[in-house]
């Protein structure tokens, strides 16, 4: 196995009215196969993929963030999401899902996956990628 | 492309996935394994049966590695291997038991 890589996938775009967002989530399921280092970032609209309780059927469009809920079975653990992105848009940490993942390491205890980060640390998680792919 | 199910029509591609996945019933999930040449027992359902209790939990079909990794917790690891997995499903669990399950075919499925 060659040397694991740090991939980060930023999300900045509202979930439907493009395809970013679903685009993005498919290339990460994908992309889980290969054993690296992955997680998530959601930043300026891109923190309304997250938010509960979303109803598409009047825009004839798939609900696709139950799928979240399911990138704990690929080993995906870690979605960042950004604290002031979420303010400037009158969000907070409760209108979003819970994500949870189950550690393998220690007995399948059911663990958050969501993260709540600050603008800086945000920008240092960034620093600290291999790879940065944006959405 | 279509199965015929109790003398009505139920349309398929060229893969043999169902376009609309209300149509699915069991005597359809039967029909299909039929043209995959899978006689479906117990152990058959249990795979299919948990492939769209997931899709309806996460709106995806899990990749096989998921799907292993989950029977293996479920059932325990005599059928959350590889080899029980292809036993059932010769062409593969994730591809033909999808089909049988009338769920897209996987994501990342190549």
């Amino acid at each position: 196995m060659s040397e694991v890589k740090k991939f980060l996938y930023v999300n900045r775009k509202a979930p439907y009215g493009t395809i970013y967002a679903l685009e993005s989530l498919e290339v990460v399921l994908i992309g889980a196969a290969f054993d690296q280092d992955v997680s998530l970032a959601f930043l300026d609209d891109g923190v309304f993929q997250l938010t509960r309780n979303q109803n598409t059927e009047t825009i004839g469009v798939k609900n696709f963030s139950p799928t979240f809920r399911a990138l704990g079975d690929y080993d995906v653990t870690k979605l960042y999401v950004e604290r002031e992105s979420l303010a400037e848009r009158g969000l907070s940490e409760s209108d979003l899902q819970e994500i949870t993942y189950e550690d393998e390491d220690d007995d399948w205890a059911e663990k958050p996956s969501i993260r709540i980060v600050s603008r800086a640390e945000m920008a240092d998680i960034m620093a600290d990628q291999d790879v940065v792919l944006s959405f | 492309m279509a199965y015929q199910i109790n003398g009505h029509a139920v349309e398929h591609d060229e893969e043999g996935y169902i376009t609309t996945l209300a149509d699915w019933s069991k005597e359809l999930a039967e029909a299909i394994a039929e043209t995959e040449n899978i006689n479906m027992t117990d152990e058959h359902w249990a795979v299919v049966n948990f492939l769209r209790d997931y899709y309806e939990e996460y709106q995806i079909a899990p990749a096989v590695r998921v799907l292993i990794k989950a029977i293996k917790k479920e059932m325990g690891p005599e059928k959350g291997n590889n080899k029980y997995m292809y036993e059932l499903f010769p062409y593969g669990p994730a591809k033909q038991a999808c089909k049988i399950a009338g769920l897209p075919k996987p994501t990342g499925c190549v």
